[in-house]
C-alpha cells in the first residue's frame, strides 16, 4: 500500500547534471490535487474511531471511573482505562545497544498505571463507530483523582536545577581557562540574561494513527520521523516480532521534531485496535496534540562576555537551564553554538537542566541551537553596541581559524564568506549604527544581523537501487518525507550517480517494510540516505559491468570501474570512449534487472550498521567539527505609537555544502526563517505555572506567523561542497531557525533603542 | 458534541415562535462561533434553529441616508458593499481587519454581535469560569489575563468581547432591531451588551426568545473623517489587544464633532463618552487626544497581565486622532 | 439523522447524517474526500477550506446540513493553473495545508476580480486595486502554513493572477 510517485520514462531525455537543479518536486501533483493521504485517511472496511480522555491534574492517583454515560452514547464499542486495559509491556529503558529505546515519548505504561503525571496524560480511550461518537463519550467520562503535590512551575523550579553531564552525543559543561576572570577584567563586558518560553511544533497535519490488526501482525499508518524506532516500540510493547508489525508513512504533514517520538495516540490507538479487534483511527484534536505530544522546553540563559577595546573577545560564559519532564524529555544543548562560534581564550559553558510534572519536552526545529543562539547572538550585538563597532566586524574579528574548545579543525567553514554575501545583498552597509537613528515616517526602522550555527551529522541507512532492463531505476529506503523533498533529491543524486534521466528515476520511501533509512531529525536525513544510495549506486555499477564483461562482445570488456562513467544510460569509456547502455546490457545477458543493497535489516545486519555508524561517528568527532552556518539579516518596522513589530525583509546567507536541489533548499531555508519569525515575535504556548495546564493549545492563541506577517525572503547559499560530506552536502532543515530571533529582537532594539530579552518580543515589551 | 434537534426555519415568525416553544434552543447563522462552541461543549443547546433561510439577507438605503443592514448579511458581503465602502468605510476596515477571509464568508452580521468571549479560561471546561459556570470563581484573575479587559470589568470577570465590527458600530450610532413573540424592539447597539458585574454570564439584553433582525445605521456624520485602528500580535488573524474606531471633524482648528469606541479593552464594544466629553470643542492638537484618551482611561483598572492596555489604547487613540487631523486637512 | 442531499464537485451525493456533523467530517468521513484537511477543527488554520458556491469558506465550522442544496467545491473538483504553479514556485511542503491554500486562493482571486477589499486596501471604496504581495498576504492569511513556504504560495498566486490578467 507504499503511495510513492511513478513517472513514466519520457522517450529522448538526456542525462545530465541533476544534482543542484531546481526540480519541482516529484511529489507536488499529489500534493496540490488532494490525491496524497495522509495518516488518517486510510478506508479500511469496518474503521472505528477513537478519542483519548485526558487527565486535568498534573500529579495524582486516579481514584474512581464512571464509563456508565460514556457507553451508552450510541455506537460506542469500547470505553477503554487503566480498570479494563490489557496489559502492555512499559516503554523500554533507553539502551545505546538498541537506538529504537530512544523513541518513547513518555516512560508511562498508558492505561496500565492508575498515577498521572501530568495535566493531559491519556486516562482513558474511547472507541466507537464514528468520531464525532468517540469524541462526545471521551468527554462523559468521569474520573476522579487524588490530587499529589505536584511542581509544574519553571521559573520557580530552576533552582532545583541539575548540570548536565557529558555524553558521547551530548557533549555538557566547558571549562577552558577562566572566563570569569577574563571578563572581570576585560575592557569591556556584557553580563546579560535571556529567557524564552515553551512553544509548539503545531504542524498543520495533528497527530493521527490508523492501526489494523491481522492475528500478530500489526500495519499501522502514521505521519512518523521515525518508522523504524516506531516498528520497534510497537512489537515491543505489544510482545510481538517486529517484522510483522509495518508502519506505513508516505505524507507526513509537517512534522518539526513533534513527530520524532512514539506518543500516547499511537499507543493507544494500537491497544484500541487490539481490544475491539477492529481498524481503530484515531486523529487527535489539535488540544490532544498539546496534551499528548511534547514541545520544546522553555529557557534561563545567561551570557557573558569580555572583550579588549579593540574587540578581541577574552571571556565567554553561557549558561542555560532548561526543563524535561520527571516521565521523559531530554535536555536540550542550548549552549551548543557557544562552543564553536567565537575564538575565546576563556570558556565556561555549562547547561542545566530541571525536571518538572509536566510532559515530557521533545525535540523541535534545531532543539538548543535555535534559542541558544538567541542568547549568544544577542549578547554579542549587546557586546558590539558596548564597543561602539559594527557588529559583523565584531564577528569577524573574532571568527576562529580551529574550533576554540578544542583545536579541532573545521571540516568547513565558510562564514566569513557567508557574511560578505549576505551584507551585499542586504545592503548592510546603508545601515546607520545609532539606535532610532533610520526612522520612515511612523515607523522605526532597524537593521539586525545574526549568525546561524548548527551541527551538521549523519546516520546510517540501509539502500537498495535496482535497474530494469528499460533503463528505470528505483530507489528503496524506509526515510521519511515531511516536506524537505527527499524523494526528489535522492532521485537527483541517483540520476547521477547512475547517468540516468532524472525522470527514470522512483523513490519508494516511507513504509519500515523498505530498507531501513534513517530517522528524520539532526537535519541529517539527506546526507545519510546519499550517503547509502551513492554507495548502493557504485555496487550496481560494478555489477552491471560484471555482466559486460561477461560477454565477448562488449565494448566495456576488459574496463575497470574507475575508467567508466555512467552517463547516457549507461557505462562509458570517458567522455568519448566506447560504452553501452545499461538496457543494452542487462538485455544481451537476459536479465530483467540488476539490484544492489547497502546495509542489512537482519538482527545481526542492524547491530553490526549500528556499530559502524557509531565507529564512524566517533572516528568523524576526533577529526573534524563538522556545521552549517550562515548569517541573518533582517529589517523590521516597529510602530513608535504601539510598538507593533514588522518585518519588513529579509536576508539569509547560508553555507550548507553542496545543494542537491536549489529550488526545495530555498524552501527549506525560507521555512526555518518563518518559524524563526513567528519564534521571535509572537510564540509562546501558555501554561499556567499554577496547575501545569496548558491555557492555548489551539492556532487561534497560539500564534504562528501567518501570510501576512512575512515578507520576501531573500536566500542565498555558497553551495561549495563540504569535503566530509557525502556530495559535500550538509543538512538545510535546521540552521535555518538558528539566529533568526537574534537577528530579529538585535534589528528591535536598533529600531527602538529597547533590548528584549524575553521572547516573544511582543510589543507589550516595547511600550 | 452533543446531540441536539436541528430545526430550520424558513421565515422570522417561524424562528421566533420556534425558539420561544423550545426553552435552552439556540439560532445558528453562520456558526462560526456557535459550532466551535458546541464542540467544546460550552454552548449546549437541545435545539439548533437554523436561520439562514430567512430574507435578513439585504442592505438598503434608508430615506434618511442612513442605512439597514440585515442580520444574515455576512461580513464580507457588507464589508464589500457600495453603500458602506463609500459612506461608513470604517465599518469596512473594522469587518476586514476581523477574522479571516473565509470566516467573514460565513460569519452574520447578527452573529458578529453575539459572538462570545476568547478567554482561554471560559473555553477551558477544566478551568473555573463565572461566565460559563456561574459562581464557579475567575481564573482568568492570578491566570493569563494579557488579552483581558481594563475597562468595564468586575471581580468575577475580565473577559473581552471580541468583536471588531461592533466597535465601529458603536461608533456609528447603531441600532440594532430584534423580533420576537412580543413584537419588534429597537436598542441602541451601545447599550446590547452589559457589563459583568456579579453575572458574567449574562452578556446582553436580549430575552432568549428574541432574534436580531437588523442593524441601523444613521447617515454618517457630513465632513467627518473615520478609521479604524487595530493593534493586534500577529498582522493578520488575531484578535485586538486594543482597536480604535474613531470618527473625527475639524472646524476652524476645535473638533466639531468626534466619536470614539474601543475594542480589546472591555467586555463590551466600549463608546468612549467621557473622551468624546473632553474633545468637542476642544482645539484639534495632539495635547487634546491625550487629554482625551486619559479622560477615557482614568476609569481603568488593570491586572498584572494586561497594564499595558491602558498605556496602548492611550497611544492607540492619540495616534488614530492624529492620522485623521491630517487626512481631514489634507481633504 | 437527517437525509440530505450534498452537492460536491458536480455530483449530488446522498447522505444520512447526525445534524451535528461538520461539512469537513462528511467530505472526509462519510464520501472519502480526504483532499480537504482537518488542522484545527476551529476556524484558526484554514486547512479545510472549500468553495460553497464559489465563496471560500471554513469546513469545520460549517454543519454539512446548513449547505444542503449548496455547490460544494473540494480540491478533487479542482482543475487550475494555481495548481501546476504552487508546484512551479514550491508554495509547499509537506502539503497539508495546501489544498486549503489552493481553495482559498481560487475564490480569493474571484473576490478581487469582484473589487472586493482587504483590510490593507486603504480606501475599501477604491477600485482597480493591484493585486501587490503585500495585498495577496492579508487576503491569504486565514490560511497557515506551519512549513513556511508563504513565499512560493504568494508568488504563485501574482504569476496565476497576471496570466488572468493578461488573458
Amino acid at each position: 500500500m507504499t503511495d510513492v510517485q511513478t513517472r513514466e520514462l519520457p522517450a529522448g531525455r538526456t542525462t545530465g547534471r541533476n544534482v543542484g537543479r531546481p526540480i519541482d518536486r516529484v511529489d507536488g501533483t499529489a500534493k496540490t490535487t488532494g490525491a496524497a493521504r495522509y495518516a488518517a485517511e486510510y478506508p479500511y472496511p469496518g474503521l472505528t474511531h477513537a478519542a483519548l480522555v485526558h487527565a486535568t491534574i498534573s500529579r495524582g492517583r486516579i481514584t474512581s471511573v464512571d464509563t456508565a454515560e460514556a457507553a451508552a452514547v450510541p455506537g460506542v464499542l469500547a470505553v477503554i482505562t487503566h480498570l479494563n486495559a490489557p496489559a502492555m509491556k512499559p516503554p523500554p529503558p533507553v539502551s545505546p545497544l538498541n537506538l529504537s529505546t530512544l523513541v518513547s515519548g513518555t516512560t508511562v505504561n498508558y492505561l496500565n498505571t492508575d498515577e498521572v503525571h501530568w495535566d493531559g496524560q491519556p486516562v482513558g480511550v474511547v472507541v466507537a463507530e464514528t468520531r464525532e461518537a468517540a469524541l462526545r463519550a471521551a468527554a462523559l467520562v468521569r474520573v476522579g483523582y487524588r490530587e499529589l503535590p505536584a511542581t509544574v512551575d519553571f521559573a520557580a523550579g530552576q533552582g532545583d536545577a541539575r548540570p548536565e553531564k557529558s555524553s558521547p552525543i551530548q557533549p555538557g559543561a566547558v571549562a577552558k581557562g577562566d572566563a570569569a576572570a577574563a571578563i572581570a577584567a576585560a575592557a569591556v563586558s556584557v553580563d546579560v540574561r535571556y529567557t524564552t518560553p515553551p512553544h509548539h511544533h503545531n504542524a498543520i497535519e495533528p497527530h493521527a494513527t490508523t492501526a489494523v490488526w491481522d492475528g500478530d501482525r500489526l500495519t499501522v499508518h502514521e505521519g512518523s520521523q521515525s518508522i523504524a524506532w516506531m516498528r520497534s516500540h510497537l512489537a515491543l510493547r505489544f510482545g510481538v516480532p517486529a517484522a510483522g508489525v509495518r508502519v506505513i508513512s508516505p505524507y507526513v504533514g509537517g512534522a518539526f521534531g513533534g513527530k520524532g517520538m512514539v506518543w500516547a495516540g499511537t499507543v493507544l490507538t494500537v491497544l484500541a485496535a487490539r481490544v475491539t479487534g477492529r481498524p481503530v483511527r484515531l486523529a487527535l484534536t489539535r488540544e490532544g496534540v498539546y496534551r499528548t505530544v511534547g514541545g520544546r522546553t522553555p529557557s534561563a540563559q545567561r551570557v557573558a562576555l569580555g572583550a579588549s577595546a579593540d574587540g578581541a573577545l577574552t571571556g565567554l560564559i553561557h549558561t542555560s537551564v532548561t526543563r524535561t519532564g520527571r516521565v521523559g524529555g531530554m535536555p536540550e544543548q542550548v549552549t551548543s553554538a557557544s562552543r564553536h562560534l567565537y575564538d575565546v581564550p576563556n570558556i565556561t559553558l555549562q547547561q542545566a537542566t530541571v525536571p518538572l510534572d509536566l510532559l515530557s519536552n521533545t525535540a523541535m526545529r534545531a532543539p538548543g541551537e535555535s534559542i541558544g543562539t538567541f542568547a549568544l547572538e544577542a549578547a554579542i550585538d549587546e557586546l558590539a553596541c558596548e564597543l561602539d563597532m559594527d557588529p559583523i566586524l565584531l564577528r569577524m574579528r573574532n571568527e576562529p581559524a580551529r574550533d576554540p574548545v578544542d583545536g579541532k579543525r573545521f571540516a568547513h567553514r565558510m562564514l566569513r564568506e557567508a557574511y560578505a554575501l549576505g551584507a551585499e545583498r542586504f545592503g548592510w552597509p546603508e545601515r546607520t549604527p545609532r539606535p532610532g537613528s533610520m526612522r520612515d515616517g511612523k515607523w522605526l526602522v532597524g537593521m539586525g544581523v545574526a549568525t546561524a550555527y548548527h551541527p551538521s551529522w549523519q546516520f546510517s541507512a540501509n539502500v537498495t537501487v535496482r535497474l530494469a532492463a528499460d533503463g528505470t531505476v528505483v530507489v528503496r529506503c524506509g526515510f521519511h518525507e515531511m516536506g524537505m523533498g527527499g524523494a526528489t533529491a535522492q532521485a537527483q543524486i541517483a540520476a547521477d550517480a547512475l547517468g540516468v534521466p532524472f525522470e527514470a528515476v522512483r523513490v519508494e520511501y516511507g513504509d519500515s517494510d523498505l530498507p531501513t533509512g534513517p530517522a528524520a531529525g539532526g537535519s541529517a536525513q539527506t546526507a545519510s540516505v546519499a550517503a547509502g544510495l551513492l554507495a548502493a549506486c557504485e555496487k550496481l555499477k560494478r555489477s552491471v559491468l560484471a555482466l559486460a564483461r561477461r560477454s565477448g562482445d562488449s565494448p566495456l570488456r576488459g574496463r575497470r570501474p574507475h575508467d567508466l562513467q555512467a552517463r547516457d544510460g549507461g557505462l562509458w569509456a570517458g567522455a568519448s570512449g566506447p560504452g553501452e547502455t545499461y538496457a543494452a546490457i542487462l538485455g544481451r545477458a537476459g536479465r530483467a534487472s540488476v539490484e544492489a543493497r547497502v546495509g542489512s535489516d537482519t538482527r545481526a545486519g542492524e547491530i553490526l550498521g549500528q556499530a559502524k555508524f557509531i565507529a564512524k561517528f566517533l572516528r568523524d568527532r576526533r577529526r573534524w567539527v563538522k556545521a552549517a552556518c550562515g548569517a541573518q539579516f533582517c529589517e523590521v518596522r516597529v510602530d513608535s505609537d504601539t510598538g507593533e513589530v514588522r518585518v519588513s525583509r529579509w536576508v539569509g546567507s547560508f553555507d550548507v555544502g553542496t545543494v542537491i536541489n536549489a529550488k526545495t533548499t530555498a524552501g527549506q531555508l525560507r521555512g526555518g526563517i518563518v518559524m524563526g519569525i513567528g519564534m521571535a515575535l509572537s510564540e509562546e504556548t501558555l501554561l499556567d505555572p499554577r496547575t501545569g495546564r496548558i491555557m492555548n493549545p489551539n492556532l487561534a492563541e497560539y500564534h504562528v506567523p501567518v501570510h501576512a506577517d512575512i515578507p520576501p525572503i531573500d536566500v542565498h547559499y555558497l553551495n561549495e561542497p563540504d569535503p566530509t560530506m557525502p556530495l559535500g552536502l550538509i543538512g538545510v532543515g535546521e540552521v535555518s531557525i538558528t539566529g533568526v530571533a537574534a537577528a530579529i529582537s538585535n534589528a528591535v532594539y536598533h529600531a527602538t533603542g529597547k533590548r528584549v530579552r524575553d521572547l516573544p518580543i511582543t510589543l507589550d515589551k516595547l511600550l | 458534541m452533543r446531540p441536539f434537534t436541528y430545526l430550520r426555519a424558513p421565515d422570522v415568525a417561524t424562528a421566533v415562535r420556534a425558539i420561544s416553544a423550545e426553552p435552552g434552543a439556540k439560532f445558528i447563522g453562520g456558526g462560526t462561533n456557535l459550532v466551535d462552541l458546541l464542540r467544546e461543549d460550552i454552548e449546549q443547546p437541545g435545539t439548533v434553529i437554523d436561520i439562514t433561510g430567512l430574507p435578513l439577507t439585504g442592505v438598503e438605503e434608508l430615506p434618511d441616508g442612513g442605512i439597514r443592514i440585515g442580520a444574515l448579511v455576512r461580513n464580507s458581503h457588507l464589508a464589500a458593499h457600495r453603500l458602506v465602502t463609500t459612506r461608513y468605510p470604517m465599518l469596512s476596515q473594522a469587518i476586514l481587519s476581523g477574522a479571516s477571509p473565509q470566516l467573514r464568508n460565513m460569519a452574520t452580521t447578527g452573529g458578529n454581535l453575539l459572538q462570545r468571549t476568547r478567554c482561554l479560561y471560559f473555553y477551558d471546561g477544566a478551568a473555573a469560569c463565572n461566565k460559563r459556570e456561574p459562581g464557579s470563581g475567575c481564573d482568568a484573575i492570578g491566570g493569563f489575563n494579557r488579552q483581558h479587559g481594563v475597562l468595564g470589568v468586575s471581580d468575577d470577570c475580565l473577559a473581552t468581547h471580541p468583536s471588531d465590527m461592533c466597535v465601529a458600530l458603536a461608533a456609528l450610532d447603531a441600532t440594532v432591531e430584534t423580533r420576537s413573540e412580543h413584537g419588534v424592539r429597537r436598542i441602541p447597539l451601545v447599550d446590547l451588551h452589559r457589563l459583568p458585574g456579579t453575572t458574567p454570564h449574562r452578556e446582553t439584553v436580549l430575552a432568549a426568545d428574541e432574534l436580531i433582525t437588523a442593524i441601523e445605521l444613521p447617515p454618517p456624520p457630513s465632513g467627518a473623517v473615520s478609521r479604524y485602528r487595530k493593534v493586534r500580535d500577529r498582522a493578520s488573524y488575531a484578535f485586538a489587544l486594543v482597536s480604535v474606531a474613531a470618527v473625527l471633524k475639524v472646524r476652524d482648528g476645535s473638533v466639531s464633532t468626534v466619536r470614539l469606541a474601543l475594542g480589546g479593552v472591555a467586555p463590551k464594544p466600549w463608546r468612549a463618552y467621557a473622551a468624546e466629553r473632553a474633545l468637542l470643542a476642544a482645539p484639534a492638537t495632539e495635547e487634546s487626544f491625550t487629554r482625551a484618551a486619559e479622560a477615557e482611561l482614568t476609569a481603568a483598572t488593570a491586572r498584572p497581565g494586561n497594564a499595558f492596555k491602558i498605556e496602548l489604547a492611550r497611544r492607540t487613540i492619540v495616534a488614530t486622532l492624529r492620522d485623521l487631523l491630517a487626512e481631514g486637512s489634507a481633504a | 439523522m437527517v437525509e440530505i442531499h450534498l452537492r460536491v464537485n458536480g455530483v449530488t451525493r446522498s447522505l444520512d447524517l447526525e445534524p451535528w456533523v461538520s461539512l469537513l467530517d462528511a467530505l472526509r468521513e462519510r464520501l472519502d474526500l480526504t483532499g480537504t484537511k482537518k488542522g484545527c477543527d476551529q476556524g484558526a488554520c484554514g486547512a479545510c477550506t472549500v468553495l460553497a458556491d464559489g465563496e471560500r469558506i471554513n469546513s469545520c465550522l460549517a454543519l454539512a446540513v446548513q449547505y444542503a442544496g449548496r455547490e460544494i467545491t473540494t480540491i478533487e473538483g479542482v482543475a487550475h493553473p494555481l495548481q501546476a504553479a504552487f508546484v512551479r514556485h514550491d508554495g509547499l511542503q509537506c502539503g497539508y495545508c495546501t489544498s486549503g491554500q489552493i481553495c482559498s486562493a481560487l475564490a480569493m482571486l474571484a473576490e478581487h476580480r469582484a473589487g472586493a477589499p482587504s483590510a490593507v486596501t486603504g480606501d475599501p471604496a477604491a477600485t482597480g486595486v493591484e493585486l501587490s504581495r503585500a495585498e495577496i498576504a492579508e487576503r491569504m492569511s486565514g490560511n497557515l502554513c506551519r512549513c513556511g513556504a508563504y513565499n512560493g504560495i504568494v508568488s504563485a498566486i501574482q504569476e496565476v493572477a497576471e496570466m488572468e490578467t493578461a488573458r
